[in-house]
């Protein structure tokens, strides 16, 4: 009988076979490689709503196999679906296929087109990896394979040097990351002597306190690493040198949230663990913080929604931090439709013009209507206004942020009800910059993207707007209730509606975006003046707070000089040592070789001197060194039986 | 059971002698040879069919034979190997066209061959089955009749081999005077009652070992391997590395454990002794050579070492498994290996490490292929050989209380291990970081191919999904035994 658990294998297993065909077929393919890709995705996604469907009846799936033996121990990998699962999986294989269809038209005539779409497949593979696996080990295979696919898709354009450079610096930071990860794997299978996740959570009461602090942190470096949070944040900006599709599916919705994902997943380490708490709370604050200010200042219109990301992804990590077990899952997915559909829309407006400078830009509202009214649902959900998806989640975020058991969380509520206001200002500057007004630039010519790219971008605004709403009180908090199931470990507790909270949020979002209305569309209040006024804030928000000059002052230079340091170690040094002892492998060799050929040809000859002497037929049948092989054999084997009579005489006297 | 109660029983054997003649007997009609070379694998790939992996053993033939899991693993491990080999024959250019249809027909006897060897339970029974395999090793490795190398590379096969074979002839002659039965069963029971003297019985049980150690090339008995490896045509080659030496396996660790239980702690402790330098001059040897034929020959030498750790330590389930494990992944790394080098030879004419020099840009795929299995054959984990090294070190650990030497040779297959690593590594190295002199397009016929697929997938598979295997494995390893 077909069985849907036997099935689930297939989810991860038809993007790999897409990408398998397209590496090796694909340039034969053309366009029509992108077919087979979207296929992949569609089949994921279809095979993935019967397992959504069975959490909606609070059931959940779990499939398992036995790897290997270790000796006699089993050690088993497995799949499961939960209702956070469940979450993954339609954000993944839902706005997934979505991108893969408007990146047909975003890649159109592109040298590498069927290459990008393979490299989309594998990522779909790796992503669900990730998504699907039910232990840590299996999710670390997939981590780092979606490491491997960011890589290869923001150098997806490797003529440009920058995009190079981006690639390595996405992968080095992420490396950084991993190894945190890794270290905390292992402390988990020397503590648990496990890391499926199931096991985990049963025998996590054997350990509590301090503990758990280190390997807690260890694993949230992880999660630094690859969502981006300060210090490792460096990389994600850089990023978007690649397609801009790949920007909106990796780097803002799938991706950079399974750091997020990950400690959701795993959040029994870090309940009830204050100190870890506090560290991931602190960290993820301080980014949404930090890069809310710099998205202020910037003026390529990815940069804008890259650091917007930073600073979404540090309000879910802040509400992981704080206890928010379900806000942050929760914000994670509002996220992933509103940033796609952002994404989606700079890279359909990056089309049709032919820039990413927002100053070079305005009045688009005209010529691309479909992109700029998405954006405008965009807008909304993000900035926060109620009934939009954003609002109840970030709601939520907030809510546990402020009634949270961390020390010093209503510095933390400050702060991010501040963001909230920034964050509506930066991207509602954004909107009205680039759709309202009067054109700036008069060579640009812009035209709508064609349908390929514009469907996609409606359908992801019709969920940007509504898809909170399974959140809301008007639902009876629906959407908690269900991802409850996959925190069983967890006291489920009932949401109080706090309009205080509500109504300072909403406050702030309006004021936010009616100053940007004053700045940029009536112009009462002039931006260049305020520039003026605030002037080493400015600056300093405009650089980027200076990381990467930081980074590149004390990590990078005394990187290159230790390892040109280290160079010579090894030249001088290490290579002698190696030297050495390649020079004694090759000696045995050669004493060997020496040996056969002296000793060996010696005691030969030696007898077939004698031998030669006293007979013929010897004679006949030396051919040369056949009778080295047989002369030795035979006396191996008389050594062989004199050694072990002589030690059988022993055993007898 | 006697000899018509038997036939049910051969079947696959029976499928083997009567393909086989019909192969010959086509060989006359049919001018495409390429025919006849699928014919042999559907002759062998039918034997499959009657074979009952989970049988619960039976003694045929009046005893001549033994039917049991171990043997029936031997034999479908024959099929596997032989149908294989003949596969990337198909397109192995150095053959001549007139003789292919003798080829593959004597390929397809030696599977024979090598069925009765796996369940050979007499004397005479396994000195016949081995002679039939030996003789028709040598007209293959001689089977390129033209080159001089594969003449000199049979003739001194043949003369080591003779001369081992009459050593073991001898040892057993001796056995029956004393025994007064070739049966295995009625020597081990002589052995039992303990009237014999043990130093006598000792000396022929080592002639015994001579000629089961020549098939599995056990140092010192090995002379004759990088030679004959060296001249043979590659694809023989491919089959002397891996299938030869599986049986031999199948054989001495059959008479070994059937025959001599009474003398566990000899061999044991003597096995354990070659193994470790079996495996060490395999690998310290191998490092100096330059043509990839001899180097993998003495590889396999060394592969051969780590297996007789699992004979030497015998009776525990674990070294059972350990070798079957062993020998299902050496099967596929090392004929991968032995397909690229037919690959390259086909365009190149070549053997020669320096040939090889930047193969990743000449053909990236198969230099890919070529880097998983000698990664494999490293033990670098995950990869299946990994694992069957690491069944052997487990197997030899386990042991490690009954038998304190087990220890010393899971320390010498450690230190192997990096041993090895060097001379795999550079031929790593030679593919992707030496700068290749010419960039000519390297051939890559659809057979070769497909059987180079095949093998890159099992590896890979069973690098990601040993379990079921292992489990087979597991149900299988069992072997009929009178104590």
């Amino acid at each position: 009988m077909l069985n849907y658990t036997n099935l689930i294998p297939l989810i991860p297993l038809i993007p790999l076979a897409s990408f398998v065909i397209l590496i090796l077929f694909g340039s034969r393919m053309k366009e029509k490689a992108a077919y087979v890709s979207i296929g992949a995705a569609l089949a994921a996604f279809a095979l993935s709503v019967p397992g959504i469907m069975m959490t909606l009846k609070h059931q959940s799936v779990h499939m398992e196999w036995i790897w290997l033996y270790l000796g006699d121990r089993p050690i088993k990998m497995g799949f499961m679906i939960d209702s956070l699962t469940a979450m993954m999986l339609f954000v993944v294989t839902f706005i997934g296929s979505l991108i893969h269809i408007y990146s047909v038209g975003y890649m159109h005539g592109d040298k590498r087109f069927s290459r990008y779409f393979a490299y989309l497949s594998l990522f779909f593979f790796s992503m669900l990896l990730i998504v699907l696996g039910d232990n840590l080990i299996m999710v670390f295979i997939g981590w780092e394979m979606v490491g491997l696919c960011s890589y290869l898709l923001i150098s997806f354009w490797f003529e440009r040097m920058s995009a190079a450079r981006a690639g390595m610096k996405a992968f080095l930071a992420n490396r950084v990351g991993d190894v945190g990860f890794l270290l905390a794997i292992l402390s988990f299978f020397w503590m648990f002597g496990t890391v499926n996740f199931e096991q985990m959570a049963e025998k996590i009461h054997q350990y509590q306190g301090t503990m758990l602090v280190i390997p807690a942190v260890l694993l949230f470096c992880g999660a630094v690493g690859k969502s981006a949070q300060f210090p490792l944040h460096v990389w994600l900006p850089d990023a978007m040198e690649g397609p801009t599709p790949v920007s909106a599916l990796i780097h803002a919705a799938t991706m950079v949230a399974a750091g997020v994902y990950m400690v959701a997943r795993s959040f029994f380490v870090f309940h009830g663990n204050i100190e870890a708490m506090q560290v991931v709370s602190y960290i993820g604050c301080f980014t949404a913080f930090m890069a809310a200010t710099i998205a202020l200042t910037q003026t390529d219109i990815k940069k804008v929604l890259a650091y917007s990301t930073l600073s979404q992804l540090g309000y879910m990590v802040m509400a992981l931090g704080v206890g928010g077990y379900i806000a942050g899952p929760f914000h994670l997915m509002t996220h992933a439709f509103f940033k796609a559909l952002l994404f989606l829309g700079a890279g359909s407006v990056i089309h049709g013009t032919g820039t990413q400078d927002i100053r070079q830009m305005g009045g688009l509202m005209k010529k691309m209507p479909i992109t700029a009214w998405t954006f405008l649902a965009a807008f909304v959900a993000i900035a926060g206004l109620p009934p939009f998806a954003g609002f109840w989640s970030k709601d939520e975020i907030l809510l546990s942020t402020f009634n949270s058991p961390v020390p010093g969380h209503l510095f933390l509520f400050a702060v991010g009800l501040f963001t909230e206001a920034l964050t509506a200002f930066y991207m509602a500057r954004v909107f009205f910059l680039t759709f309202l007004g009067d054109a700036r630039d008069k060579e640009i010519h812009a035209h709508e993207s064609p349908l390929v790219m514009t469907v996609p971008l409606a359908i992801l605004a019709f969920f940007a707007l509504f898809i909170g709403l399974p959140g809301s009180p008007m639902a009876g908090h629906w959407f908690q209730h269900w991802l409850q199931q996959s925190f069983p470990y967890m006291h489920a507790h009932e949401i109080h509606l706090n309009f205080g909270v509500m109504g300072a949020s909403i406050f702030l979002a309006l004021s936010g975006i009616g100053l940007a209305y004053l700045m940029y569309i009536k112009g009462t209040i002039s931006p260049d003046k305020v520039a003026q006024s605030i002037r080493p804030l400015y600056i300093y928000s405009l650089n980027k707070w200076y990381w990467d000059e930081i980074y590149g002052m004390f990590l990078i230079k005394p990187f290159l000089w230790s390892t040109n340091a280290l160079y010579a170690f090894d030249v001088w040094i290490v290579d002698g040592v190696v030297n050495g002892a390649a020079m004694v492998a090759r000696g045995l060799g050669f004493l060997q070789f020496i040996f056969d050929k002296y000793i060996v040809d010696g005691i030969v000859n030696l007898f077939g001197w004698v031998t030669q002497k006293s007979s013929r037929i010897v004679r006949l049948v030396q051919t040369g060194i056949i009778q080295n092989y047989i002369l030795l054999l035979v006396v191996g084997l008389a050594l062989i039986v004199w050694f072990k009579i002589l030690e059988n005489m022993h055993a007898v006297l | 059971m006697n000899v018509i109660q038997s036939f049910p029983y051969i079947y696959p054997e029976l499928i083997l002698v009567a393909g086989g003649l019909l192969l010959v007997l086509l060989d006359l009609f049919i001018s495409n040879k390429r025919l006849l070379g699928y014919g042999a694998i559907a002759v062998l790939l039918l034997s499959l069919l009657p074979m009952n992996p989970y049988t619960h053993g039976a003694e045929i033939f009046n005893g001549m034979l033994i039917i049991d899991r171990f043997s029936c693993f031997f034999k479908i491990f024959t099929v596997l190997v032989m149908s294989l080999i003949i596969l990337i024959s198909q397109d192995y250019k150095s053959l001549m066209e007139k003789y292919r249809g003798e080829y593959y027909s004597l390929l397809v006897f030696l599977a024979f061959g090598m069925m009765l060897m796996a369940s050979a339970a007499n004397l005479l029974m396994l000195q016949l089955s081995i002679e039939l395999v030996s003789l028709t090793s040598y007209l293959l490795v001689a089977f390129n009749k033209k080159d001089a190398r594969s003449s000199e590379a049979a003739l001194k096969y043949y003369l080591v081999g003779v001369i081992a074979s009459s050593i073991m002839l001898y040892g057993m002659t001796y056995l029956y005077g004393l025994t007064g039965s070739l049966s295995f069963h009625d020597i081990f029971s002589y052995f039992r009652d303990g009237t014999a003297d043990s130093v006598v019985i000792l000396v022929f049980m080592l002639m015994i070992m001579a000629g089961l150690g020549f098939k599995i090339a056990m140092v010192p008995f090995h002379w004759w391997v990088p030679d004959a490896y060296e001249g043979a045509p590659t694809p023989i080659t491919a089959f002397l590395s891996v299938g030869s030496k599986a049986v031999g396996f199948a054989v001495l660790y059959r008479t070994f454990m059937m025959v001599f239980p009474a003398f566990y702690s000899d061999w044991s402790s003597l096995l354990g002794v070659l193994a470790i330098v079996t495996m060490t001059l395999g690998n310290i040897v191998a490092v100096s050579q330059h043509n990839l034929k001899r180097l993998l020959a003495y590889s396999s030498i060394a592969h051969a070492g780590y297996i007789l750790v699992g004979v030497a330590i015998g009776y525990t389930n674990w070294a059972q498994e350990a070798i079957l494990t062993y020998l299902l992944t050496y099967y596929l790394m090392n004929l991968g290996a032995f397909i690229i080098l037919i690959i390259v030879s086909n365009t190149l004419n070549s053997d020669e490490l320096e040939d090889y020099s930047g193969l990743a840009q000449r053909a990236p795929g198969l230099a890919a292929c070529f880097a998983l299995f000698l990664l494999s054959l490293t033990g670098v984990p995950p990869l299946a050989g990994f694992f069957g090294k690491y069944y052997i070190f487990a197997a030899a650990i386990e042991a490690g209380n009954s038998n304190p030497f087990s220890y010393w040779m899971a320390v010498a297959i450690a230190i192997n291990s990096v041993i090895a690593a060097y001379y795999y590594f550079r031929v790593i190295r030679q593919m992707y970081l030496v700068e290749p002199e010419d960039m000519g397009v390297i051939r890559q016929p659809l057979t070769l191919k497909l059987a180079l697929g095949l093998m890159v997938f099992f590896t890979v598979t069973l690098s990601l999904y040993l379990s079921p295997v292992a489990e087979f494995i597991r149900q299988t390893s069992s072997m009929l035994t009178w104590y």
